[in-house]
């Protein structure tokens, strides 16, 4: 009992701000005339519609987890073990996709990959094709490839953060024994990290399972996960039972995939030789370690660049006026409307509710983390504190639409909600992301630390601190990202007159024309800006 | 640092001193704050919600609720316990729901006596309408000129061969204009006739339609015409948006790139209403009476882009030239719409997207 205490926090924050809602809004859908016609979770799993549903979603999110482990595992390693030109420029470009607005991703693609789009064109001069050759919109391959786009950067910051803190010691003396590069890798490396490896998985697999924006735009209209169909019957045709329904056995996946990934990490997590990041990094130098970097950079630039770069590229009014004029028109409110969002208070904003939702994250975090690393049967836990990253927005919205609207919670409407609807999917998040370095600190060297007269404080400060430190802020950088993209926003009934960057965005692509679209990529860009930004600032710190 | 102290503390006390020997100023009462729920849709100038807030002292805040389905479903959700005073932005696909869930008190606003009768589709007035538009195919002018095609001239039109890959609808059951277009088809295709809606979108399927889940993916990423650049010249948009495209080309477009497909509209109007358990009552009848006001119906169109329900409220220029109003519209009783929407998105469903 006293190792969970430090936990109580965070679990007293879920059971107001999750579990509460979530029973006000189930009894409500269950015994309501009103808004259902008597369905139930076991009526809804015989339903062949909505099976066929729930397989879908379940398959096209392991699909995806699969193919973004693929692509991150590699760059990974090459950013955990090799120095390179340009480094840290490029680990921090990779975290930006995660924060883009679904419907801007949409656009950069179809500019890029769509019939009119530069590859295509590229394609056809370049062959003299009629038609041009690459058909991907409003397909699976499309929605695989975003979902690629969008987590990559999990495994890399997960899995990389981990394996940098990693002593090569170990690598060191297999290859001395005689093991080469890919023995190493395979037998060294890939079983100490599978605790990282798992935990990116669990998380990869989570955001895909409960996949809206993307499959919604990208799948166009054939493909429905659970939680659009969830999202369909709650919030469009009031259909709760259905909805609740869905969203319950959405919920017991979540667990159970939350639960095998813990198990299985705790059977594979072992205390290792850490070591203050970064010293493990050395120039490429055999054929394969180069072409290991270079892929890397190379996948980096087609899969995330370049689409990105298309945005910033038409953000430009390339043909009359200063072509940065939609940047400037983003500070002229031109019609004197009444939402006008001028682009320093949209950033200001965002900034504002991404660093309250950081350090709300990480007030119930790290102790939560501390906890958890030391709990021996933790599973059951650590799977409930993935819950809200498989639960449905729409639901948990309408939940807190009926849980918050007596004093001393009446918070429905308040900007507060906010920074805890983001926190709620941080939190999750932040978990998963450094619970695999936490578990691995090895004891020892803290008893050392203590048997040489160190405070509790003091070997936190000196011992465990520089050890985590990786870890730390990639999952820190993830709990900020998360608030920037606005995750868990649609968890709000109605929103007050805070506006935050992808909301400007939004905006602008609600009307037609040049100006509202050209506006719309430039508040991207500039979206894209500071998720960089931040993103490296957040590394610097830690590498003061 | 201490001097400093010394300074303010003293002059602190001077200045409570001050307060307490002048007679209490007469400030004017605290504003009164009026909550208004609506769609995140909803736009107004400054300068007009400034004036409604000068004249009756109160403090407007605006709480943006998703679009216009999910707005009015919220507001059902919390009819014990209500987020708002007054609601606006229900339109006449589901005004059947809204009227259905009693969640409005009726008003007889006296600023209903300018506003054609056609408008009014609540008799109880629980809903009064404040503005309409229109749902409609847009298409790209370049783009057919290129191909040297004419533009389609009615909905069925658009089923023929040489359309087949070139129209973008949205999904009715995620999107406002999607399910206004829906309704359109089956105001125009009949259940029961020989040839009806089903028949219709079946043959839209085979003609390769587009099915986008909202507007800004169907009109900036898949349709020519806009500054998005897709790939299809036709697109269910709304009458104005050629006007629109005009208006925000800061002067660069004589001509709207665009035009409307006639035969192709389902008219909807917007209402809005005081919600039941308000506290601010007299308040509300005030924003209603405001929203009906010419004032406020002269700053619909550059605002909302719909036009406003009040016949003398004069129109901007962009509008008078390229934003006419079409000639001919579908529209389906609101007991109809109510009846039927579930069951016609699902069966829409059924044969357009699986």
């Amino acid at each position: 009992m006293k190792h969970v205490a430090p936990a109580m926090p965070a679990l007293l924050f879920l059971a107001v701000f999750f579990a509460w809602p979530l029973v006000a809004i189930g009894q409500v859908s269950f015994t309501s005339g009103a808004f259902g016609r008597g369905a139930t979770p076991l009526t809804v799993l015989q339903d062949p519609a909505y099976l066929g549903i729930l397989a879908f979603t379940f398959w096209q999110a392991a699909l995806s987890t699969l193919l973004t482990l693929l692509a991150g595992l590699p760059i990974a390693l090459a950013f955990a073990r090799y120095r390179f030109a340009g480094q840290r420029f490029w680990r921090t470009i990779a975290v930006v996709p995660f924060v883009m607005p679904t419907v801007v991703v949409a656009a950069a693609f179809s500019a890029l990959l769509g019939p009119r789009g530069v590859v295509n064109q590229l394609l056809q001069s370049l062959f003299g094709l009629e038609q041009p050759p690459i058909q991907l919109l409003g397909s699976l391959p499309l929605v695989l490839l975003a979902h690629v786009f969008y987590n990559v950067s999990v495994v890399i910051r997960v899995v990389g953060g981990f394996l940098s803190g990693l002593s090569p010691h170990l690598e060191e003396v297999a290859a001395n024994l005689g093991a080469n590069r890919w023995q190493v890798v395979r037998s060294v490396l890939l079983p100490l990290a599978l605790p990282a490896i798992g935990a990116a998985a669990a998380l990869t697999f989570l955001f895909t399972f409960s996949s809206f924006g993307v499959m919604l735009i990208l799948g166009g209209a054939r493909f429905a996960t659970l939680e659009v169909e969830i999202y369909r019957r709650a919030t469009q045709m009031l259909r709760l039972d259905v909805a609740a329904s869905l969203a319950i056995i959405q919920m017991a996946i979540t667990l159970l995939v939350g639960w095998t990934s813990a198990w299985l990490e705790a059977r594979a997590g072992l205390p290792l030789e850490m070591q203050p990041a970064d010293h493990a990094r050395r120039r490429p130098s055999t054929p394969a370690e180069h072409a290991l970097v270079y892929g890397s950079l190379t996948f980096i630039i087609l899969v995330l660049l370049a689409p990105m770069a298309t945005l910033v590229l038409r953000s430009f009014d390339w043909e009359s006026g200063p072509p940065w004029r939609y940047y400037l028109a983003l500070g002229q409110n031109v019609r004197g409307a009444l939402f006008f969002v001028p682009p320093q208070v949209a950033i200001g904003n965002s900034l504002l509710f991404a660093f309250a939702t950081m350090l709300l994250t990480m007030l119930l975090g790290v102790p939560l983390v501390y906890a958890l690393a030391r709990l021996r049967r933790g599973q059951a836990l650590e799977a409930i504190l993935l819950l809200p990253l498989g639960s449905s927005a729409a639901t948990l919205g309408l939940g807190f639409l009926m849980a918050f609207d007596q004093p001393p919670l009446a918070l429905r409407t308040s900007v507060v909600l906010l920074p805890i609807a983001h926190t709620l999917v941080a939190l999750p998040f932040f978990v998963r992301a450094a619970l695999p370095a936490f578990r691995a600190l090895d004891r020892r060297l803290r008893e050392a630390a203590r048997g040489l007269g160190a405070g509790p404080l003091q070997v936190m400060w000196h011992v465990d601190l520089p050890l985590l430190a990786p870890s730390l802020a990639a999952a820190a950088i993830f709990a900020f990202a998360v608030s920037l993209g606005e995750f868990g926003a649609s968890l709000l009934i109605a929103r007050p007159e805070y506006p935050t960057m992808p909301i400007a965005i939004y905006r602008f692509l609600g009307q037609p024309g040049a100006l509202n679209y050209g506006q719309a990529l430039a508040m991207s860009s500039l979206l894209m800006l500071v998720t960089a930004s931040s993103a490296a600032l957040i590394e610097w710190i830690r590498l003061r | 640092m201490r001097k400093h102290s010394l300074l303010l503390l003293s002059m602190a006390f001077v200045l409570s001193a001050c307060a307490v020997q002048a007679p209490p100023p007469r400030a004017p009462a605290q504003p009164r704050t009026l909550t208004i729920m609506t769609h995140d849709s909803f736009s107004a100038s400054e300068a007009v919600i400034a004036e409604f807030e000068k004249t009756h002292n109160a403090k407007v805040v605006v709480l943006k609720s998703g679009d216009a389905g999910s707005t009015l479903n919220k507001a059902i959700l919390s009819k014990d316990a209500p987020l708002a005073d007054v609601l606006y932005g229900v339109d006449n696909t589901f005004l059947g729901r809204a009227l259905a869930a009693d969640i409005l008190e009726p008003y007889n606003s006296p600023a209903l006596a300018a506003i054609p009768d056609r408008f009014k589709l609540d008799p109880q007035n629980r809903l009064l309408p404040v503005d309409y538009g229109h749902v409609m195919v847009n298409y790209d002018k370049a783009f057919l000129q290129a191909r040297g095609l004419k533009p389609p001239t009615s909905l069925r039109a658009l089923t023929e061969p040489q359309w087949k890959g070139m129209l973008v609808v949205e999904n009715p059951a995620t999107s406002s204009p999607g399910l206004a277009f829906l309704l359109a088809t089956i105001a125009a295709f009949p259940e029961g006739s020989a040839y009806d809606w089903r028949q219709f979108w079946r043959d839209l399927r085979a003609n390769d339609v587009y099915v986008s889940p909202d507007w800004s993916d169907a009109y900036y990423n898949q349709f020519s015409g806009s500054s998005g650049k897709g790939p299809r010249p036709l697109v269910v948009s709304y009458a104005t948006s050629p006007a629109a495209e005009v208006f925000f080309s800061e002067g660069k477009l004589q001509e709207p790139p665009t035009g409307n497909v006639e035969g192709t509209a389902f008219e909807q109007i917007e209402f809005v209403g005081i919600l039941k358990g308000t506290k601010n009552r007299d308040l509300a009848e005030k924003w209603v009476d405001f929203m009906l006001s010419r004032r406020f119906q002269e700053d619909i169109p550059l605002q909302m882009f719909v036009y406003p329900v009040l016949p003398e409220a004069a129109l901007p220029e962009v509008f008078v030239k390229f934003g006419q109003p079409p000639a001919q519209f579908f529209t389906l009783p609101t007991a109809e719409i109510d009846q039927g929407r579930e069951r016609w998105i699902e069966e829409w469903e059924r044969i357009v997207v699986k």
